[in-house]
């Protein structure tokens, strides 16, 4: 078997391939909860779970799944983890739970957890889609947590706020204002501000790889090789 | 069985049975977490939905088992189209006050579900707003985690201020509107409104009608519509 290269798996999670700025996957939940920095970041965290745990399984049983029912199985799979997380979320984060709604269910829908099942997990050993699951979940939350700041910032002008739905009471005097006066742009917090903050990011992230690209004549990583 | 229909159809059973497996393993896993959490979920229900009572009433002012002294009560035109949640505080047996929790019209963007807590001789206890899909940034002051205006209800009563003032300042009332929003802060004066009327013509009904405790095991929040 060849070597796992888990910093090249890291990287394409976090940066090269990730699902959000790249591959556009998770799209829904990533512009319907971004109005807030710890939005983002609690439906990053359900999310990057919900892909270690289905990566792993689907690594797992991958020799004993005849192909012609692997998706109904990977569908089963991923169903029952969210739901479990779901449960989960609601016994022991209620709040932040009832602020993210029907988005956590709705993690079930996101491409982005099938598609790294089949393109990936299903074709490699338990650590190395252990590694993935998590690269990759990390790469969306840091791209869900990015877009939620910007929001709250420009919308609202506070940054954190509602970080005690996640860390307890203790976390109500986290949260950063720019002061009284500012008013907030409301398009930011409006569906469009997600979309135009989305193209915003995946802009930067071109013009940073087209700087590093320069800089070094070796070819950028492509588009991960385990990908059809 | 010949040897030809087995082979033709033995691999379809074994990806059904696989299939089954898996819907075992599964439901096994969704069942074991929901037994797990299924407590802790209705305490966090119970325990949000008292911090949002005691928000409208102090709960010192009642000693009774709130949650579940409470009535189902449909009233179109006063509290909305559909049954709503009526509870009613007592304190060493005496009736204190009765919360409601209406569903206003449509405001600027859906209806709007509120909590409003009137004490036993018609004056507002205090409200809240529990559901709103108000535009962000104008109609959704009506919010107390953006802006006070909603505790501006508690004291007041159908004498105080006059009936004829029970309407938003730009209708001629006593109620701030917010800048660029108007619809929102009107919807939701006139459902706090109706609701005292609806009170006051129905108080002893409200009291005294035999609680639904448990029943169909309908533990339903107020904010489920």
């Amino acid at each position: 078997m060849a070597e796992v290269d888990y910093k090249r798996i890291t990287l394409d999670g976090l940066w090269s391939n990730n699902q959000a700025l790249v591959a556009l996957l998770g799209l829904c939940p990533l512009l319907a909860v971004t109005n807030t920095l710890v939005n983002g970041l609690g439906l990053g965290l359900a999310t990057t779970m919900v892909l270690l745990l289905s990566n792993l399984s689907v690594s797992a049983i991958r020799h004993w799944v005849r192909s012609e029912v692997r998706l109904p199985v990977f569908v089963l799979i991923i169903a029952s983890f969210v739901t479990a997380v779901e449960l989960l979320m609601n016994a022991f984060l209620h709040d932040l739970h009832k602020v993210l709604g029907i988005f956590i269910p709705l993690i079930v829908t996101n491409c982005a957890i099938i598609g790294r099942a089949e393109a990936f997990a299903s074709r490699n050993p338990m650590r190395a889609a252990a590694v993935d699951g998590l690269a990759i979940g990390l790469g969306f939350t840091m791209a869900l947590m990015v877009l939620g700041g910007m929001r709250e910032l420009i919308g609202q002008g506070t940054l954190l706020d509602g970080a005690e739905l996640m860390f307890g009471q203790g976390a109500a005097g986290w949260k950063l204002s720019l002061g009284e006066g500012y008013q907030g742009l409301l398009l930011a917090i409006l569906p469009p501000g997600a979309f135009l903050g989305l193209g915003f990011m995946i802009a930067l992230k071109n013009l940073i790889d087209r700087k590093l690209a320069q800089r070094t004549p070796l070819p950028t990583p492509g588009a991960d090789t385990a990908e059809a | 069985m010949t040897e030809d229909a087995v082979r033709k159809w033995l691999p379809a059973f074994i990806s059904a049975a696989v299939l089954g497996v898996f819907a075992i393993i599964g439901s096994t896993l969704v069942g074991v977490s929901y037994q797990g959490t299924v407590e802790r979920i209705a305490q966090n229900e119970r325990d949000a939905l008292l911090r949002q009572m005691a928000a409208v009433l102090p709960h010192e002012r009642y000693d009774n088992d709130l949650l579940n002294d409470r009535i189902e009560i449909l009233a179109p035109g006063a509290l909305g189209d559909r049954p709503t949640t009526v509870y009613r505080a007592r304190k060493n047996g005496q009736n204190v006050a009765a919360i409601f929790s209406p569903v206003t019209t449509p405001g600027y963007a859906g209806e709007i579900v509120l909590l409003v807590g009137i004490y036993e001789d018609g004056s507002v206890a205090g409200v809240r707003v529990i559901r709103h899909r108000e535009t962000p940034g104008l109609g959704d002051k009506i919010e107390i985690k953006r802006h006070p205006w909603i505790t501006g209800f508690a004291g007041t009563s159908l004498n105080r201020p006059s009936q004829d003032r029970w309407a938003v300042k730009r209708d001629g009332g006593d109620f701030d509107q917010f800048t660029g929003a108007t619809i929102t802060p009107r919807t939701v004066v006139a459902a706090v409104k109706r609701t005292l009327e609806y009170f006051r013509g129905h108080r002893d009904q409200i009291f005294t009608r035999t609680a639904e405790t448990e029943a169909a095991g309908k533990q339903q929040a107020p904010t489920h519509g």
